[in-house]
């Protein structure tokens, strides 16, 4: 592929709002992750919370699309100048030719959660003020995003489960290669909720504790939210030597089971071969991998099988969810964003929570941050329904 | 206009009164009356007997219409990367789950919970057929059937392969129904190739216009086409129906519609 340039990015979860506040994290090794007290839930598990969410105020005509996931949209989109960038593009390409990519898992299904509440007890209807269009369904953060920013161009919400936000990239990459847009608003945004929360209790997914990725005593994650944003243009002539760019995008399907990976991590495997293949590198050129890592017993077995096949065992490697929780659809853009930090800083995450490295899982997992020049990094990111893609990211110099 | 070529090479439909791509063929062709009626969805046989049991609307429709599609371009579907695009998931389970988080007993059933992902068909498609291959969920709301078919064509002409579209709506049960009435399930499949081949059915060129939407002749398939988002790709099936060539303008996001010339082949 030719290389896409990420002129502008952001990230806002729960280890902070905007680049500087996530890389502070990252570099003091915090994690945004507490004992749920979300809403009403009563479930005795650790989440990674944006403080601050439902205080954030939609612009007056957008009105309709008020709900928890648009709120965090709104204060992503506006973290680091993205916006602004945003707005610059739309001065130098046209409003048409910007496309507008996100991923999302359960959108503002909370909204909806919250309207069941408030059925009427005679007719069992919804309330009066439930708006499913703008909250509720799987496009609205999209649809939010694109009337936000007065953008006409090619728009969809992307929503393969845990995967979401890394195919984005992929998607993106494709309609600019076809010349039909000249860039792309990326990224992912998933907040809180109910079924979430239930549906990997149910599941016997989810921790009690802070989760720990990739450690022996590891059993289930601990679910975030989070909003991040990239806007992808081509690359001019002359990049700053700390530009990130895009090299490459793989994605497969396990064709296996519904909620289990592929148990020897075969389309994760695929995922990240197809990366390296379109990015024309070998293995041996990554320097990182930010792992999808999200601490369940069985992930965590399948993907360190699929990296050691692909990378042997010495390339250095982190889940970084020990920090920012299981941010879902949001996860693969929160991620894509620490690799481009990754990148720009020369600093690799360490991993967090993880006190006892499995043994069984044979990579180079890091428990300590590791200041050194970044040139190529790779992210994975798999989900329900078998859904598996990995992107590689790389500096201009 | 910058545009986008590709080849249909096989077409799967399954909606109230179409039964069929054959069936309606002649329908949307005007060779035979619309008669509209609930739409009948198959059991589908590739999935193993638990999973078909438990099979929801949106899983036994993708499966019907995309193997379909994909039997008469004479292809293997594992072999084909796919697009999923739906304005949205799985009705009944949505509203089985939502209707539990608002009682006193919160604890959702495991297979409720991975069947209420957006991408859930695409799962099940490739448990049913093998395919490892990539699959693009999206939604698009009412532009969800112009999502998945520039997507689907942006694979082809990109990444020069083959390429399989799904799209498909299934209705909501009450009260969700009455804030989404989507009123049956609609789905259109279609096998699309970067190149001609003698199973090519025409050949559509796709670009970006501000132009208004074509509307079907017919006052119930005009009805049904407003209806369901996947409908809206009824037009485009009209165009390859007739076998002549057309240009026609698919319904898209409020302000960008889809100008489609289609070639027979």
């Amino acid at each position: 592929m030719n290389p896409l340039w990420l002129s502008h990015f952001t990230a806002t979860s729960s280890i902070g709002r905007g680049l500087d506040q996530t890389l502070a994290a990252l570099r003091q090794r915090r994690s945004g992750l507490a004992p749920c007290a979300f809403d009403t839930v009563d479930l005795a598990t650790y989440v990674g919370e944006v403080p601050g969410v439902d205080a954030a105020q939609l612009p007056a005509h957008l009105a309709d699309f008020d709900c928890r996931n648009n709120r965090l949209a709104f204060l992503g989109l506006t973290q680091d100048g993205f916006d602004d960038a945003v707005r610059a593009a739309i001065a130098k390409h046209g409003a048409q030719r910007i496309g507008v990519f996100l991923g999302t898992s359960t959108s503002g299904i909370l909204q909806t959660e919250l309207a069941y509440r408030r059925r009427d007890p005679a007719t069992g209807a919804l309330p009066a003020d439930f708006i499913y269009r703008t909250t509720h369904n799987t496009f609205s953060v999209a649809d939010f995003t694109r009337h936000y920013f007065g953008l006409t161009g090619p728009a969809v919400v992307v929503s393969s489960a845990c995967s979401s936000s890394a195919k984005v990239f992929a998607s993106a990459r494709r309609m600019m290669a076809s010349g039909l847009i000249d860039a792309a608003v990326v990224g992912g945004v998933d907040s809180l909720c109910l079924t979430t929360l239930y549906g990997f209790n149910a599941l016997g997914l989810m921790s009690e504790q802070a989760c720990r990725p990739f450690d022996a005593q590891r059993n289930g994650i601990s679910i975030g939210e989070a909003a991040a944003f990239a806007l992808l243009e081509r690359p001019p002539e002359q990049l700053d030597a700390d530009a990130v760019r895009l090299l490459g995008t793989g994605e497969s399907s396990d064709a296996y089971h519904m909620s289990s990976p592929h148990p020897d991590g075969l389309g994760a495997r695929l995922a990240m071969q197809g990366a390296l293949n379109m990015a024309d590198l070998q293995p041996s050129d990554i320097d990182y991998i930010n792992l999808h890592g999200t601490a369940t017993p069985t992930n965590d077995a399948a993907e360190s099988k699929a990296v050691q096949q692909v990378f042997g065992s010495r390339t250095p490697c982190s889940s970084t969810k020990g920090a920012t929780g299981h941010t879902l659809g949001a996860a693969g853009a929160v991620e894509a964003v620490i690799c481009a930090l990754a990148l720009r800083h020369g600093l690799l995450p360490a991993g967090l929570n993880t006190l006892q490295p499995d043994p069984a899982l044979d990579v180079e997992y890091l428990l300590e941050n590791r200041e050194q020049p970044v040139t190529y990094v790779l992210s994975n990111s798999f989900g329900f329904g078998g859904t598996n893609c990995s992107l590689i990211f790389a500096r201009a110099d | 206009m910058h545009a986008l070529t590709a080849y249909i090479e096989g077409v799967g439909l399954l909606g109230p009164g179409l039964k069929d791509w054959p069936d309606g063929r002649a329908v949307i062709s005007g060779q035979q009356p619309y008669q509209p009626c609930k739409t009948v969805l198959p059991l589908p046989a590739l999935l193993p007997a638990a999973e078909r049991r438990r099979s929801g609307a949106m899983v036994r429709l993708t499966l019907a219409t995309g193997l379909e599609a994909i039997v008469a371009a004479g292809l293997d579907a594992a072999s084909l990367p796919s697009v999923f695009s739906a304005s949205g998931g799985d009705g009944e389970n949505c509203h089985a789950i939502c209707e539990m988080l608002a009682s006193a007993d919160r604890q959702i059933s495991p297979t409720r919970f991975h069947n209420s992902v957006h991408n859930a068909a695409a799962g099940y498609w490739g448990i049913a057929t093998g395919a490892m291959t990539p699959s693009s969920v999206l939604c698009g709301f009412d532009a969800s059937f112009g999502a998945g078919l520039l997507e689907a064509l942006v694979q082809v002409v990109v990444d020069h392969t083959r390429c399989v579209l799904l799209a498909c709506d299934t209705p909501y049960p009450e009260p969700l129904h009455s804030a989404r009435p989507i009123p049956d399930a609609f789905g259109i499949a279609l096998v699309l190739a970067p190149q001609h081949s003698a199973q090519a059915l025409a050949q559509i060129t796709v670009g970006l216009t501000d132009a208004d939407a074509d509307r079907l002749d017919d006052a119930a398939l005009e009805n049904l086409r407003i209806a369901i988002p996947a409908a809206r790709g009824l037009p485009l099936l009209r165009g390859i129906a007739l076998r002549q060539d057309q240009h026609v303008v698919l319904d898209y996001l409020d302000h960008t519609r889809l100008a489609a010339t289609i070639a027979a082949c």
